[in-house]
């Protein structure tokens, strides 16, 4: 039990490696998240990260990210190992680890391979420079005549390999910020499908996920949630659960009531076994009126991420003016796997396995929930099921903690399906009001977009823990403040160059649950509306929604993503909707949609297909087209797994899926109530990657989610005449829209 | 508690644990295959599937008195990283795995559909699979996958 806190990390790097390099990450992160993210540089701790290479050749990285399913760590893998010129099977990544890796904040955003893994290769450029120049003095030669290949320095006729060179000195060289890189045409193992390490793993059950993890001597925990958000706790009856085979201990703190036993199954049932009285809450607004609550809240602050010309001025003299407010629902994350977490807290200090995408963040949290420093509290980091975002497996670690503080032992928790549904914090209700004014020659004069998101300053913002809350008698979770739904108000601004435009966030002082970032969180939202809404005006001018964007785009990258796109899928030029299918009750239409990912980085064209049946109401997506520059591509495969993976999980979230509700709390607890789609809905997809192996690698898990409620909507309207303008997109809605024409 | 014989991949294995508790416990805990995972607990996403006298099966809402002498396979007794059995050869050739955490639901529903209907349409596949839940999205390899093992079988 001593030896994961006795060993520092310099020991462990004495030990582990020879060559080390150390750098900040800070400037670089805080650049790549521009203007609109949520960071500033001051708010970046400037922790070192590290690279290692042992005596036997091995390359250890150093990593903050960490893989979260979507094939990052294999990645990673490539960028170092090319850079640094040695074989991709020597290199493995340490993940999250608080002891061992630096801080490089969440793994979200898709910002691993942009931020953290440029950051990796310079350090393997810097590593690699450090090692010709030994080799320069072993063997005698200058750097020019020497190459390097597979890890070995040759030249003048001898070679040593860095292995060797690692054995015979240690050394340590400074981060380079501008260490030359290895030029495009020289990459090996960048650009190539490489296929990814953990999948065999995966597939034979030899991987080992957080869920899979034991401990010598650890129980079993369950928590037994509220039942209102925010009751507060009036008695505890355990004796059924006292009789529970293998109970151990029922843990009451404040309003947190969890359940210790020596197996799983008994702390299940102890858990369904305990009795408790809570007080009544029933203060969430009714589910139909959540936009109309969102817009009547009180507003802390409001900004405008874009003002150009007069848009109100423009309006009024517009030759002609649409309106249109869009709807986007409160959603879960919806992870396949609970959240789990393992515990181990002593007297003076927490060694915690986590599923964690933010293990130094959640270092922080725990430390302060356990009156710790930061440094006595180690956290491992675990891969678990998928998260797409803040799941609930910060959640389940603050658990964790609360119950092996309380009993002295080891406690593994894993939420409960209803845990999971009822209690991970959730992507906020969205609403927003367009106006645009176009011209009469059809082009767009004025644009005006207002909406209303849950209020945030500053960069690292904490999603607080429920069991903290719980503990000091909170009511269950925070609810306003300074809140982090993940920089919702990135990509308001619409990516065209119209004259007059004005885009105006409200931040509200509260919002109905506790919320937190959900793949692609605003940006999807905010696309959603810009894109429908554009789509409206294309059809107002009577043009086609390709040639409408184009005429108002002044981005020639862009420009080229979406004619790439539309000569792929077929695209036929004309205005929608389509009048020549609609007869009979199934009709096809096709909508298209632009995104320029947080107006800064990873461009995207989608044409959706889809068939409408006009009688029963039902939606069903059929091919999806997709222009896709991200810039350098690493792995090719593993960026198509990601658009594959974003089109067919924002296509689920615009269909079928809403968080439901009564007065005191989450009522959609399981697969049935909150369905997500399965193998029938699931389109023809077509992906073509735009490479551009002289241009930085831009992320590609999220930006592709953008693109899919508004080609979705614009398909719909162009087989009908309909404007699906509240998502999501039910057999019901889609009558009431039919019905409306 | 009460102690009784598995039938598990093969080899029969004693256990001890109370009659109600669900396979998967028993399975993941206290015979140390992790190949099923915890989902829901309520049979409806398949995370958990294993194989029991030749039919798919949720374990978590199986107990363990159900299953005494009966044949059960879990995601290990089909093959391993040294010796894959070829639906987990074509997942892997298919890179049909993001977060990984619902493949063995469908490796394992794959391989009882597959003994079945060794030569199926993608139609028949999406069909079969109709019952466990993906949240990445994987849903286009996983059905590539399976055709591709019923190709090489």
């Amino acid at each position: 039990m001593n030896a994961p806190f006795a060993v520092t990390r310099r020991q462990f790097l004495k030990t582990g490696g020879a060559l080390v390099v150390g750098f900040s990450f800070a400037g670089s992160i805080a650049e790549a998240m521009g203007q609109s993210m949520p960071f500033e540089p001051r708010d970046f701790k400037s922790v070192d990260a590290w690279l290692a290479i042992d005596g036997s050749g091995r390359v250890t990285v150093y990593s903050g990210h960490v893989e979260l399913g979507t094939g990052v760590e294999t990645a990673l893998t490539q960028m170092v190992a090319d850079e640094l010129d040695v074989p991709f099977s020597v290199v493995s990544i340490i993940q999250g680890d608080t002891l061992l890796t630096p801080d490089q904040g969440p793994t979200w955003g898709s910002l691993t391979i942009q931020v953290a893994g440029l950051q990796l290769r310079k350090a393997a450029a810097c590593a690699k420079r450090a090692m010709l120049a030994l080799a320069t003095k072993e063997l005698g030669a200058a750097s020019g005549d020497l190459e390097i290949q597979n890890g070995v320095v040759s030249g003048a006729g001898k070679h040593i390999t860095y292995a060797t060179l690692a054995k015979r000195r240690a050394l340590q060289v400074p981060f380079d910020e501008k260490v030359e890189l290895k030029k495009p045409d020289a990459f090996r193992i960048v650009g190539k499908s490489i296929a990814r390490v953990d999948i065999p793993g995966k597939v034979t059950g030899e991987f080992t996920y957080m869920q899979d993890f034991k401990v010598r001597g650890m129980l079993h925990g369950r928590v037994v949630r509220p039942a209102a958000m925010q009751a507060r706790l009036e008695s505890v009856d355990d004796a059924a659960a006292r009789k529970i085979s293998g109970f151990v201990r029922t843990v009451v703190k404040g309003n947190f009531v969890g359940v210790v036993a020596k197996t799983e199954w008994g702390a299940i049932k102890a858990m369904e076994a305990i009795r408790c009285k809570w007080s009544n809450w029933s203060g969430l607004p009714p589910m139909d009126q959540v936009y109309a609550t969102v817009k009547k809240t009180r507003i802390e602050q409001t900004i405008t991420p874009m003002k150009e010309g007069d848009a109100a001025g423009a309006l009024a003299t517009a030759a002609k003016r649409l309106t249109a407010t869009y709807e986007y629902p409160v959603q879960t994350h919806g992870s396949i796997g609970p959240s789990c977490s393992i515990a181990d807290v002593r007297r003076d200090r927490a060694l915690i396995w986590s599923a964690s995408q933010s293990t130094h963040w959640t270092q922080r949290q725990i430390a302060k929930m356990l009156s710790m420093k930061p440094e006595q509290v180690r956290i491992i980091y675990l891969e678990g099921a998928g998260c797409y975002g803040r799941n609930g497996h910060e959640d389940a670690t603050a658990d964790a903690v609360v119950l092996s503080q309380a009993i002295g032992r080891p406690v593994r928790v894993q939420w409960m399906r209803q845990d999971e549904h009822g209690w991970d914090p959730k992507s906020p209700p969205y609403v927003a009001d367009l106006e645009g004014g176009l011209d009469a020659g059809g082009n767009v004069r004025a644009w005006n977009f207002v909406t209303w998101l849950p209020y945030r300053i500053g960069g690292a913002v904490d999603v607080p823990m429920l069991a903290e809350d719980l503990v000091h008698g909170g009511a269950a979770i925070q609810t306003s403040g300074n809140m982090n739904a993940g920089t919702m108000e990135s990509d308001a601004k619409p990516p065209y160059a119209f004259p007059n435009v004005l885009s105006t966030v409200h931040k509200l002082a509260t919002t109905p649950f506790r919320p937190s970032w959900l793949r692609s969180p605003g940006r999807m939202q905010n696309t959603y509306a810009n894109e429908c809404f554009m789509d409206e005006l294309a059809a107002a001018a009577g043009a086609d929604p390709v040639d409408f964007r184009l005429k108002h785009l002044k981005d020639e990258r862009g420009a080229h993503c979406i004619a790439t796109c539309a000569k792929a899928a077929g695209w036929q030029t004309r205005p929608s909707p389509n009048k020549e299918t609609a007869t009979g009750d199934v009709v096809t239409g096709r909508g298209f949609t632009y995104v320029f990912y947080d107006n800064a980085r990873t461009y995207v064209s989608a044409v959706c297909e889809v068939e409408v049946n006009r009688r029963n109401g039902l939606v069903r997506a059929t091919r999806f087209v997709i222009g896709h520059d991200c810039g350098l591509v690493i792995n090719p495969d593993g960026v198509r797994a990601q658009i594959e993976g974003g089109i067919i999980q924002t296509l689920s979230r615009t269909l079928i899926e809403e968080v439901k509700w009564d007065a005191s709390r989450v009522t959609s607890l399981d697969w049935a109530s909150y369905p997500i789609v399965t193998f029938n809905a699931v389109p023809k997809i077509e992906i073509t990657l735009i490479d551009r192996p002289d241009q930085p690698a831009w992320g590609a898990g999220e930006p592709i989610c953008a693109a899919v409620p508004s080609a979705l909507a614009n398909a719909i309207f162009d087989a009908t005449g309909a404007r699906m303008r509240t998502a999501p997109y039910t057999p019901d809605r889609v009558k009431a829209a039919l019905a409306r024409l | 508690m009460k102690t009784l014989t598995l039938q598990v991949n093969g080899n029969g294995r004693q256990v001890t644990a109370e009659p109600d508790t669900p396979l998967l416990y028993v399975l993941r805990n206290d015979l140390n295959l992790k190949g099923p995972r915890f989902g829901c607990g309520l049979g409806q996403c398949g995370a958990c599937t294993v194989i029991i006298d030749g039919k798919a099966t949720r374990s978590c809402i199986t107990p363990l008195s159900t299953v005494g002498g009966k044949a059960v396979t879990t995601l290990e007794g089909l093959g391993s990283t040294q010796r894959l059995h070829r639906i987990q050869k074509a997942f892997i050739d298919a890179q049909a795995a993001q977060c990984g955490y619902c493949i063995n639901g469908m490796i394992m529903t794959a391989k009882a559909f597959l003994d079945q209907n060794p030569r199926p349409s993608e139609g028949d596949v999406r069909r079969a699979l109709a019952g466990n839940l993906c949240r990445c999205g994987t849903h286009p390899r996983i059905v590539d996958a399976v055709m591709r093992a019923a190709q090489e079988a």
